[in-house]
This record gives structure tokens, C-alpha cells and sequence, in this order.
């Protein structure tokens, strides 16, 4: 095995896993490539294949050899396999075998089961990127513009990384099931991604950063729980995922309250100082703050869905073998194990919502979920910061988790974003105050006007604060001209 | 008391829509209608209440809609077509509410598949989502099975893999006997727990065809209306299928046509049928008559006390047949069956009563048939002798008795009309070893026979006269209720059916046999069993050891 924390460049594909050794999964990824070029031209991101994008590329998985930044053509990017260190002596930090050695190779007991866990988290990477490959053309900024591109890339990156683990361990049905991950569409009606929250558009710029600070933080909780786990192979790849997932969230968290900050600044200039004098904010070019929340509250809802039912068998069976463990499982104090203890779920008990100690193994996905929660909230605390520094009074919210849901218990009833039940009919009626109008939705398009003068920005939205790899705040991150 | 009765107006899992020759039979199960306490029916699951809704859904589409050549059977839930039996029920539920819950939802999958072989009435599986299970085994028993290719639905048989039990209601037998999956690929298929999509689907021969979402609903009707132009199903207009009146006392449940008495202290159930007394004239008349028409209206009442008996009255070892009327009213009864036999709603009839006998041969209770003086086992009715473990006669008449003999009688309907799981008739399955005696008897097609030359020619088991009657009865019961009730119910299993193995025998016999013998075992319902440990996400512990 090479030297772990650096970078095999030599050969077609980078990676610290020794590929130019392992001929049989050096043949199948090469064979899996041609398809994989073919894919993102045709379903990447649109009309910007050619230009030179400032991207980050991995060159080693230490604390400073990830980020190398330079100019890069999108389909010349090298998509690599990229495994953080192994640690010396790591055990299966929880479930039934908890203590025993990590396995370096696949169960045979539990096959099918890692197969489906990593094909669903692997079909959510390029999903995104199917959902966001309009957004380039109407991007308020080339600096936006190189973030979209490097969310991009990096969950075509994440794919590779979920491709090769079924290649190295699942024989057949993982070259198989690599194949199909190609071959599934986002919002396609015959051919589908797998959740549906994967399936829904990303149709203007608010869209694309409410997605990537909700359902990206998902994505986050999800390799959090998978970095855990007793395979250790999944362990690593999921570590090394996550550092480049934070700069998602850092895409979400920053964009949403560089939208909010020109609002409150606009509105301030203009003299407005009801949040609710909805006309007038938007006469001004910017997006009004109730539409933000309303915007929040969709996909916040849709994200809910993602963690799955109240109360699960499947989540149960895979911490009790050794596979997904919960978030932060290392730094969490108990046995590990959870056969005898309780957690607290909220579930719909005789058409109300009630707060009922679970068998913990059971309430895996809503431990996770509760954990999704504390983390988004953090989020909209610093939104909050943005608004208490420009002196407005407004605040963004979560709504409860009951609001607007698909799966799972609360899909039987209507509530409001403060989780009280309403009749079909007062849903109905105050729908279009909790969730995104049709009207909204064209407001929000009709700003959507590209920006791609170096430095400057669109109205609707603030600049950020800094440059990426500190660059000044002229730098043309893309280069559309060459 | 689980009550077998129910009607479209009482359901909560199931919908009835028309379309002309069209009805679309669509599972969309209430979690929260579960027949017992401690369980939600999550995800299509299904459990007895479930499957008894099933069941008078597909006998009312047979009586009541005749118009209808194809049944289409869907899911009205997202993602899910149905996932099987609700395992949390059969990890709470007792050994014996399991069997009989196996056994009866395997008789309501026989029941679909007989509408398609024998009524004009073709099921159609339309799957979207996954079928797994008991789900993908109730796919299988219709005729042309479609399964949506959204590259996520599947079907799936994961019981070994995922619950360390068999697939319950005929799903491997249907493999390899209907489907003709090849046994080796059928091995890959029952241990992988997610199952099999698209098109491999269709070359396993799992299914018949896969079809993309945006095809979908257009190929299911296609398919639906071709079909239903292959039917000979003719008639215009259904008769309702009346609710059946019974009333329930503590020793008595009492039909208009049957009554059952039972005595607990003895275990058991004396199921008398009266016979009919006005029968109509010809077609018209039975057509008018509807649901009241004597053998209709008995073989309901006699299926549902079977059932009420079988899940309600599980100590009741012994079940003594009896009859009183006038046999050749019964022999009206059937002749009107022979004659009109072509006509859409005597063939459903005669096919409710060969179902209903069937019922009788599946029951797991000793099966004794009394022939006394005022009895009417005649045709139909003398398949309750021959279906008995034993049937005895009396032979003269009793000092006083001025009703005459016993008799016994054969129709044309007891050599061809009611055939059992095994494919022959009650009679050639009593004479396999004698086709002498089979010849024989049909050529005593409507001869009026007594006890001794019943005995003669082998239709009874004994005769008894008036000095030894009442002794031998008695004894048969008593030493019947003494022998072991398991014993029993494998001996009878064993000696009802000869012969030739068919689908459906091997479905009860060799499946169910094993299953029952899973069920028992450590391994399923022990306390780190599989059922057991069901949910939990703690995984089984088994006993390695192979027997």
C-alpha cells in the first residue's frame, strides 16, 4: 500500500489505494470512466464546460494537502479515491460486535445491506448535481458561479468515491449497481433518484442555497454516521467526504445570509421597516424576508423526509451490526449498543403529537434527525446575527418538524410551522403563507439575471466578505471568455 | 371472536372500482386496522383482517359482478405494492392463529386463482413499488403479472434471509410449479433479501413484463382489456350476496340452512345441514332467487362456520357431519346444477361449493359423518361422507322410527363437479386403489342406496344397526377425542389426500409442513429467535445445528 495521505497522479484516476496494483478494480473503474465523462457532459453543469473554473483538487488527504487550488476545465477535473488515513488498531466502535477489529473486508453476513446503504447514499451525489446544472447561467456572480462548480464536482467526486467501494467489494452486483447510479435521472419519471427530495427541482439561486444548507447538511449527517462505521473502508472514504462537504455548508450558510443582509440593507435604505410591506421590499429588487422563511420552510420539510420513518427496523439492523453508527458515535459516553435503553420520539398518537420513549435502536433515524436539527439551527442563529446587526426585528425559524412532511407519521395531517394541527381546509387556506407561491417562485425567477463582470453582483444579493483562497474581490473565478 | 364476515361497505384495506369489464382491486391498508392489538399494518402489511376483506372482495366480484373479465390488483400506497404478512402480528401472534392464518390466506390465493382458471374472471398483478413477501406471493397468484420499471420497485421473497422463515402462502411452490423459475436462480432469489428489478425480473420469469412510469397506466389497461377479451364470462347481471344471518349462542351458532351444536366437554361440533325444501323451476328461478338458492346459501353458511370454528373454537377436536331432509329434494338441487352448468352463475355456484368442500379437507379436525334415518346425503351433500376421516350408517330403522332407512345417493356432481386439492374427485380419491369400485359406483347414480349396500360397495366405512348404533358412536368419539390432537391432524393430512401431488397439495402439504415446523422452532419464535428479535435491530442467535 502506498503512502497513505498522499496522492497516486500517475495514472488515470488519483487515488491513495493503490489502483496501478489492484488490476481487476483499476479495470473496472476504467471501464466505469468513459461512462462517467459521458455523464457529466451531458447531464453537468450547462454551458460551462469549456471555461477554466478556479477549483479546489485534493492532492493528499493530510490536514494541508486537500485544497490545491488553480484553473481547471470541468470535464479535465481530477476525480479521484480518496481515503482518509487507516488508524492502527481501529474496532467496531458499536452494535453487537462492537470491540472486535474493523473489517477491512465486506461481512458476508451483511453484503446486502452495506450494498444498499452505499447505493442510496451514492445516488444522491450526482443527483444534486443533475438538479443544479441550469443554475450556472443565471448565477448572480462568477464568484458564486466557481461555488456552484465546486459543490459540483466535489459530489462527482463523492460518487467516484461510493462507485469504488462497490467496485472493490460487491463483485458483479456492485459493477452493476455502479452502472445504474449513471443511469438514474434526477425528477426523470421512468428512471428516477432514489429519495425524493433528489427529484425535486433547484429552479433558481435561493433554491441552490436553501439545498445546500438543508439537504447538503443531511448529506453530512448521513457520511457522519457512515464514518462511523465498523467497515472500515466506508469509514475512511466518509471522513475524507466530509471535509469537503463542510465547504457545502459553508456554500448554503453563506449565500442565504448574503441574501438576507441585502434585503435588510435595501430595506433600510428605502426606509422600510415592516418586513411584511411585501410590495414595496420587492419593488427595491430584493427578495422579501417572509418568501426566505417560506423558502427555508420547503426545504427544510422536504430534507425531513430523507431521515426516513419514526421508527425504523432497517436504521436498528445497521447499528446493531456494526454499520452506521449515529453522529459524533466516537464522542458520544454510553455502551454503544442501546439494547435496553430508550429514546424520546415525536410521533402522531390518536391525531396528536406526542413526545414517547422508543426502544433506542428503533429511534436510530430520529436520534439522527433531532442531531440534523441542532445543526441546521445553529445555521439560522448566525442568519439571526445578520438581521440583529442590520437592526432588523424579523427572525428566521425551523418549523416543527410535523410541518408539510411526506413520510413517516405526520404525513397523515396538515400543521402549521408551529406544529398545531389544522383541518384540510385551513391547511388549504394558509398554505400559501408557510410555503412558497406560485407568485413567489416567479418573483425569485425573475431576478435570477447572471452577473459575471469579475466582482460584481447581482441586486438581490450581498458580496461575501472574502475572497475564495483569499483571493481579492475582483478575481474572475471563471474564466467564460478563454 | 374473529367474525369472517364483512362487506365493501365495512372495509378499511382494500377499494372496489369499475370500468366495465374492468374492476381495480386496490390494497391500501389503514396501519392503524389492525384485527389485534400491538401491531401497526405499516407499508401494505397485511394480517387476518386484511386477508378476510380480501377474500369477500374476490367471491363478490365473482357473484355480483359478472360484467367483469379482469381483475387488476394494485397498490394504492407510494413506493410500496405490499410487504407481506405484518411480521410484529405473527411474532406476537400464537402458533395456532399463525397456522390458521397461513391456511386461510392460502385458501383466499387458491380462491384468485381458481377465478382465472374457471370464471372468465383473469387477475392482473399491476406493481409499482415492492412486493415483497407475502406481497410479491399474492402477485403470483394472478395470471399476468406487470411490474413498473422505475429502477426502485422490486419483488422479493426475503423471509429466509430477513426473518429465518419460509415465504407462507405458496410463494415457493408458485416459483418453481407456476412460474417455472429455475430452481437454482429461485435459490438466489428467496436468500437475497432486496430482491430482484427490472428486466432481470422478467428473464427469471419472476414476472411477466416490466413497463417504464411513463407507459405505465395506458400498458395496464392494454393488457387488462386483452385479457379480458379472452373470457367466456357472459352474464349482464350479479346477484348480492346478502349478508349470511347466523345467531351465536354459547353451544349453538344456527344458519337457516345449518346448525352447529357444540359440546365442549366431548369437543365436539355437531354440524347439521338441513336440506332444501323449494327449489326454483329452472334458470330464471335460481337467477331470482340469488343468494337464497339452497346450495348457495348452504355452502356459504357451511364456509362460515368451518371458519368460525377453525379460529374460534380451537379445542374442538372433532367435527360429526349430520344431515336432515329429503334426499331427493337434494338431488332436485343438484340436477339443476348439471342442466345449467354453462350458465355463468351455476358455474360459480358449483365452484363455491368445490371450494367450500375444499375448506372441509383443509379443516384440522377429525371429520366423522353420521348417516341416520331422516338424512339427506345425497349428491353434493354425500361429499361430506366421502371428505370424512370415517362415515358411518345406520342400517334399518329403529324400533318406532317410522321414517324409513337411511339412505345414501350419487349424482353426476360427485364424479365430476367437486374436485379436491389434488385434482380428483372425492370418490376417485377414495377408490384409487380400486377403479373397480369407482366404475362401480357411478354406474349407482341416482339408486336409492341403504346401509348395507353402502357398505358394499365400499361408500361408507361401517354400517351399524340399531343393537350397536349408539355404543359404536360413542366410542368413535371418545377414542377420537383421546388420540393427540397433533397426531391427528398429521395423520388426517396424510390420509385425506392420495395420490398425485398438484400445485395446490404441495402448497398445504409440503409447505405448510415446514413452515409449521419453522414456526415451532427456536430458531424463529425462541427468545433471541428471529421473530422475536424482529425490529429490534438485535440479531438472531441460531442453534447451528442442522436437523
Amino acid at each position: 500500500m502506498p503512502e497513505a495521505s498522499q496522492i497516486d497522479y500517475n495514472g488515470l484516476i488519483p487515488n491513495n489505494v493503490g489502483l496501478a496494483e489492484d488490476l481487476r478494480v483499476r479495470k473496472a473503474l476504467e471501464t466505469w470512466h468513459p461512462g462517467y465523462i459521458d455523464w457529466w457532459k451531458s447531464m453537468g453543469p450547462e454551458g460551462f464546460q469549456n471555461s477554466p473554473v478556479y477549483l479546489r483538487t485534493a492532492v493528499g488527504v493530510g490536514s494541508e494537502g486537500w485544497a490545491k487550488f488553480g484553473f481547471v476545465r470541468m470535464p479535465e477535473y481530477r476525480w479521484g479515491i480518496l481515503l482518509a488515513p487507516q488508524v492502527e488498531g481501529r474496532t467496531i466502535p458499536f452494535g453487537a460486535h462492537k470491540g472486535e477489529p474493523a473489517w477491512q473486508e465486506v461481512p458476508g453476513e451483511y453484503r446486502a445491506m452495506l450494498r444498499r446503504l452505499l447505493v442510496i447514499q451514492g445516488d444522491t451525489e450526482p443527483a444534486s448535481v443533475e438538479q443544479q446544472r441550469h443554475l450556472g447561467a443565471t448565477a448572480p456572480s462568477l464568484y458564486d458561479m466557481r461555488n456552484l462548480f465546486q459543490v459540483n464536482v466535489e459530489e462527482g467526486r463523492h460518487l467516484w468515491a461510493m462507485v469504488y467501494l462497490l467496485q472493490k467489494y460487491f463483485g458483479r452486483d456492485g459493477r452493476e449497481e455502479a452502472g445504474e447510479l449513471l443511469r438514474r435521472r434526477s425528477g426523470d419519471q421512468d428512471s428516477p433518484r432514489m429519495l425524493g427530495a433528489f427529484n425535486e427541482q433547484t429552479p433558481d439561486w435561493l433554491s441552490f442555497f436553501m439545498f445546500t444548507f438543508f439537504t447538503d447538511r443531511d448529506g453530512k449527517m448521513q457520511l457522519a454516521a457512515l464514518a462511523q462505521s465498523g467497515f472500515d473502508p466506508l469509514s475512511r472514504t466518509c471522513r475524507f467526504m466530509l471535509t469537503e462537504e463542510a465547504h457545502h455548508m459553508f456554500v448554503g450558510e453563506t449565500g442565504v445570509a448574503r441574501v438576507i443582509q441585502r434585503t435588510a440593507e435595501a430595506m433600510k435604505a428605502a426606509g422600510i421597516d415592516d418586513p411584511y410591506d411585501i410590495e414595496r421590499v420587492r419593488a427595491l429588487g430584493v427578495i422579501d424576508l417572509p418568501t426566505i422563511q417560506k423558502k427555508a420552510n420547503l426545504h427544510f420539510s422536504l430534507t425531513l423526509d430523507l431521515f426516513g420513518n419514526e421508527i425504523s427496523t432497517n436504521a436498528a439492523n445497521a447499528f446493531n451490526a456494526g454499520l452506521k453508527g449515529r453522529y459524533r458515535e466516537d464522542k458520544l459516553t454510553d455502551d454503544h449498543q442501546l439494547t435496553s435503553s430508550v429514546y424520546p420520539v415525536l410521533r402522531l398518537r390518536d391525531g396528536t403529537i406526542v413526545n414517547e420513549d422508543v426502544p433506542a435502536l428503533s429511534a436510530l433515524n430520529m436520534r439522527l434527525r433531532d442531531d440534523y436539527v441542532e445543526d441546521a439551527a445553529t445555521g439560522v442563529g448566525r442568519w439571526n446575527r445578520v438581521l440583529e446587526r442590520a437592526g432588523m426585528a424579523f427572525r428566521m425559524i425551523l418549523p416543527h418538524v410535523a410541518f408539510n412532511r411526506r413520510i413517516g407519521e405526520f404525513s397523515a395531517i396538515h400543521t402549521d410551522t408551529d406544529g398545531n394541527i389544522l383541518s384540510s381546509e385551513a391547511w388549504h387556506a394558509r398554505r400559501e403563507s408557510m410555503l412558497p407561491s406560485t407568485d413567489d417562485n416567479l418573483f425569485i425567477a425573475s431576478l435570477m439575471r447572471t452577473s459575471r463582470q469579475p466582482g460584481s453582483y447581482a441586486g438581490w444579493i450581498a458580496p461575501p466578505r472574502q475572497g475564495i483562497d483569499n483571493m481579492p474581490g475582483d478575481f474572475e473565478y471563471v474564466r467564460i471568455s478563454d | 371472536m374473529i367474525d369472517f364476515q364483512t362487506d365493501p361497505t365495512r372495509y378499511r384495506h382494500w377499494k372496489l372500482s369499475f370500468d366495465g369489464p374492468i374492476a381495480t382491486l386496490t390494497m391500501d391498508v389503514d396501519p392503524a386496522g389492525g384485527l389485534m392489538d400491538g401491531y401497526e399494518l405499516k407499508l401494505n402489511s397485511y394480517d387476518l383482517g386484511v386477508d378476510i376483506e380480501l377474500a369477500d372482495a374476490v367471491q363478490r366480484l365473482r357473484f355480483e359482478h359478472p360484467e367483469v373479465k379482469t381483475v387488476v390488483l394494485k397498490s394504492g400506497k407510494e413506493n410500496v405494492f405490499c410487504a407481506g404478512a405484518n411480521i410484529r402480528m405473527l411474532g406476537k401472534a400464537s402458533h395456532g392463529h399463525k397456522v390458521n392464518f397461513c391456511k386461510f390466506t392460502n385458501e383466499t390465493r387458491l380462491s384468485i386463482e381458481d377465478a382465472s382458471e374457471n370464471s372468465g374472471q383473469t387477475y392482473l398483478a399491476a406493481i409499482s413499488g415492492s412486493a415483497a413477501g407475502g406481497g410479491y406471493e399474492l402477485a403470483v397468484t394472478a395470471d399476468h403479472i406487470m411490474l413498473i420499471d422505475d429502477r426502485r420497485s422490486s419483488v422479493s421473497l426475503p423471509e429466509l434471509p430477513l426473518l429465518a422463515v419460509l415465504p407462507g402462502t405458496g410463494g415457493l411452490t408458485r416459483l418453481t410449479d407456476k412460474r417455472r423459475v429455475r430452481r437454482d436462480l429461485a435459490d438466489v432469489f428467496c436468500t437475497t433479501e432486496e430482491g430482484v428489478r427490472g428486466k432481470r425480473a422478467v428473464q427469471w420469469r419472476l414476472v411477466d413484463e416490466v413497463v417504464p412510469p411513463s407507459a405505465w397506466e395506458a400498458k395496464v389497461n392494454e393488457r387488462a382489456l386483452e385479457l379480458a377479451a379472452r373470457s367466456d364470462r357472459d352474464g349482464t347481471k350479479g346477484i348480492a350476496l346478502i349478508q349470511v344471518q347466523r345467531t351465536i349462542s354459547d353451544d349453538a351458532i344456527n344458519y337457516a340452512h345449518v346448525r352447529v351444536a357444540l359440546d365442549r366437554a366431548a369437543r365436539v361440533a355437531t354440524i347439521t345441514i338441513l336440506g332444501p325444501s323449494d327449489l326454483p323451476a329452472d334458470l330464471r328461478g335460481i337467477h331470482d332467487t340469488g343468494a337464497a338458492f339452497w346450495p348457495l346459501a348452504m355452502a356459504r353458511e357451511l364456509d362460515d362456520a368451518l371458519l368460525h370454528l377453525r379460529s374460534n373454537e380451537p379445542s374442538i377436536g372433532l367435527i360429526v357431519f349430520r344431515s336432515v331432509g329429503d334426499p331427493a329434494q337434494v338431488l332436485g338441487a343438484d340436477s339443476l346444477l348439471e342442466q345449467y352448468q354453462t350458465d355463468w352463475l351455476v358455474r360459480e355456484i358449483r365452484l363455491l361449493l368445490k371450494r367450500v368442500l375444499k375448506r372441509v379437507d383443509m379443516t384440522a379436525r377429525s371429520l366423522i359423518t353420521l348417516i341416520d334415518p331422516g338424512s339427506c346425503f345425497a349428491g353434493t351433500l354425500a361429499e361430506l361422507v366421502f371428505a370424512a376421516d370415517r362415515a358411518v350408517m345406520f342400517a334399518g330403522s329403529a324400533a318406532g322410527d317410522n321414517r324409513g332407512p337411511a339412505t345414501l345417493h350419487l349424482s353426476a356432481l360427485n364424479f365430476s363437479a367437486f374436485p379436491m386439492g389434488n385434482g380428483l374427485s372425492r370418490l376417485a380419491n377414495r377408490f384409487y386403489g380400486e377403479p373397480d369400485s369407482l366404475n362401480t359406483a357411478a354406474a349407482l347414480i341416482g339408486e336409492t342406496l341403504d346401509a348395507e349396500a353402502a357398505e358394499e360397495h365400499g361408500l361408507i366405512t361401517f354400517a351399524y344397526d340399531e343393537t350397536d348404533w349408539d355404543d359404536e358412536v360413542r366410542l368413535i368419539l371418545e377414542e377420537r377425542a383421546s388420540f393427540s390432537p397433533d397426531a391427528l391432524t398429521g395423520l388426517e393430512a396424510n390420509l385425506r389426500f392420495v395420490g398425485p401431488e398438484t400445485m395446490e397439495t404441495r402448497i398445504f402439504g409440503r409447505l405448510t409442513a415446514w413452515q409449521n415446523w419453522i414456526f415451532q422452532r427456536p430458531n424463529a419464535v425462541g427468545e433471541t429467535g428471529s421473530l422475536k428479535r424482529y425490529g429490534s435491530g438485535v440479531r438472531p442467535d441460531f442453534d447451528p445445528e442442522r436437523v
